[in-house]
């Protein structure tokens, strides 16, 4: 269990002149539900195929669960991976797609596969392409998970679904990890459903890691910190300023404080997880906080 | 048997979340010595959260002398709140009334004490 499920070192990818993933290091303990959040474009999908061994990085150096992706069966039994929408075969049955799985995967669980079907409500009969979009992705779970791995990854598993049934999916998950002992890593653009289901984030923007850790950790060593103007222009050592705003009067300071020991300094105030991440989107684009003009009193 | 719910707006951490509706069930006697506590399991499948947040929760409750967990058989309720917690709760609340008696002589509104209010017990140590 002390094998970290995820350990990238530089690892960069690039595709042309296009640099998909740059330098992103990374050490992911074992157990977590890791979210992986970033805009459009941001490298998300790649650092997730990076993992599952789907493409080979351009430099750097990646682990999962100790090994390089994909290297032999026994690393691939390991993962299972689903790809962003969930996606079936549409003219194979429920239980065309059980028995695609137990014939390709050596570690299967057939008795598990059939009682989660069955207690999802699922027709074995009924064709995947004939299923909603909350039953497609329940049946991709429940494939990914049935080959019992110690790793499942999803890219962006609730983006295409209507709130009930994302609801429903989460639910299923989580009570997936609860039974089976499993890590997870999954993609989402949606920080509330992070927030719910993950104890690890990463986030991630123009290719690059902003920052990750423990989601316990990392709101702790957040702040907002509002002062008058010119009180706040040096900091400790080792507490980075991740966003500043100034108005004539007031300065607000979004800090990390990466000492380990607690934040003192007067007017600091707790950040939540959304307002964390927003801010460091913001700054990868360069753009600043997304907030108030320069107000005058 | 009680059930879990998650207020994701509220700024309250989601594992706090749990820990105060166990406190308020034993408060209000929804919850006996004795009584068994949801199954990680039951609360992750309800209500979709990491099952490290429920297991963190029904350890600060341990921490609190509330509850206990039985090997094999889940998290079961070793002390109750009801009795104690109530009496000071009506002390406390003449004292808070006289209090904020005090402030809105002061000028203060309404507002301007649930400021006051928030302010303070995020400063408070625990």
């Amino acid at each position: 269990m002390n094998t970290p499920v995820l350990r990238a070192d530089t690892l960069t990818k690039r595709y042309g002149k296009h640099t998909a993933l740059t330098e992103a290091t990374l050490d992911i303990p074992a157990g977590r539900i890791v979210g992986l959040v970033g805009p459009n474009g941001a490298g998300k999908s790649t650092l997730l195929a990076l993992a599952a061994g789907l493409i080979r990085p351009t430099s750097g150096h990646i682990e999962v669960l100790g090994r390089t992706p994909a290297a032999d069966s026994a690393a691939l039994a390991d993962v299972g991976f689903v790809a962003q929408d969930t996606p079936v075969y549409a003219g194979l049955s429920v239980d065309d797609h059980l028995k695609l799985g137990e014939h390709l995967n050596p570690t299967w669980d057939g008795a598990f596969a059939r009682d989660r079907i069955a207690q999802l409500g699922l027709d074995p009969a009924k064709k995947a392409g004939r299923l909603s979009g909350g039953q497609k992705a329940q049946l991709a779970l429940t494939i990914a998970a049935a080959k019992r791995p110690r790793l499942l990854i999803f890219d962006e598993p609730v983006a295409a679904l209507d709130p009930l049934a994302r609801r429903a999916f989460l639910q299923n998950l989580m009570e997936l990890v609860a039974e089976l002992d499993v890590s997870v890593i999954l993609s989402s653009h949606l920080i509330g459903d992070v927030e719910r289901v993950c104890d690890h984030l990463i986030v991630l923007a123009e290719s690059r890691v902003q920052v990750a850790g423990d989601i316990d950790d990392l709101l702790a060593a957040h702040h907002r910190v509002v002062g008058p103007r010119g009180t706040l222009d040096t900091l400790p050592d080792g507490v980075q300023v991740i966003a500043a705003d100034h108005t004539d009067r007031q300065t607000t300071l979004i800090v990390h404080n990466t000492t380990g020991r607690p934040l003192d300094l007067p007017g600091a105030d707790t950040i939540g997880l959304e307002d964390m991440v927003l801010t460091y989107l913001h700054r990868a684009e360069g753009i600043g906080t997304p907030t108030l003009q320069e107000t005058r009193a | 048997m009680i059930d879990f719910h998650l207020e994701p707006r509220s700024g309250v951490a989601p594992y706090m979340q749990l820990v105060h509706q166990v406190q308020q069930a034993l408060r209000l006697g929804m919850l006996d010595v004795g009584d068994q506590l949801p199954t990680v399991k039951q609360v992750v499948a309800k209500i979709a959260i990491n099952p490290n947040t429920v297991l963190k929760a029904y350890r600060e409750l341990e921490r609190q002398g509330l509850v206990a967990p039985q090997p094999g058989r889940g998290t079961f309720v070793t002390a109750t709140l009801a009795d104690a917690s109530l009496d000071a709760h009506a002390e406390l609340g003449t004292a808070l009334q006289q209090w904020i008696a005090t402030a809105r002589a002061a000028g203060l509104d309404d507002a301007a004490i649930r400021a006051l209010f928030d302010t303070t017990i995020r400063k408070a140590p625990r």
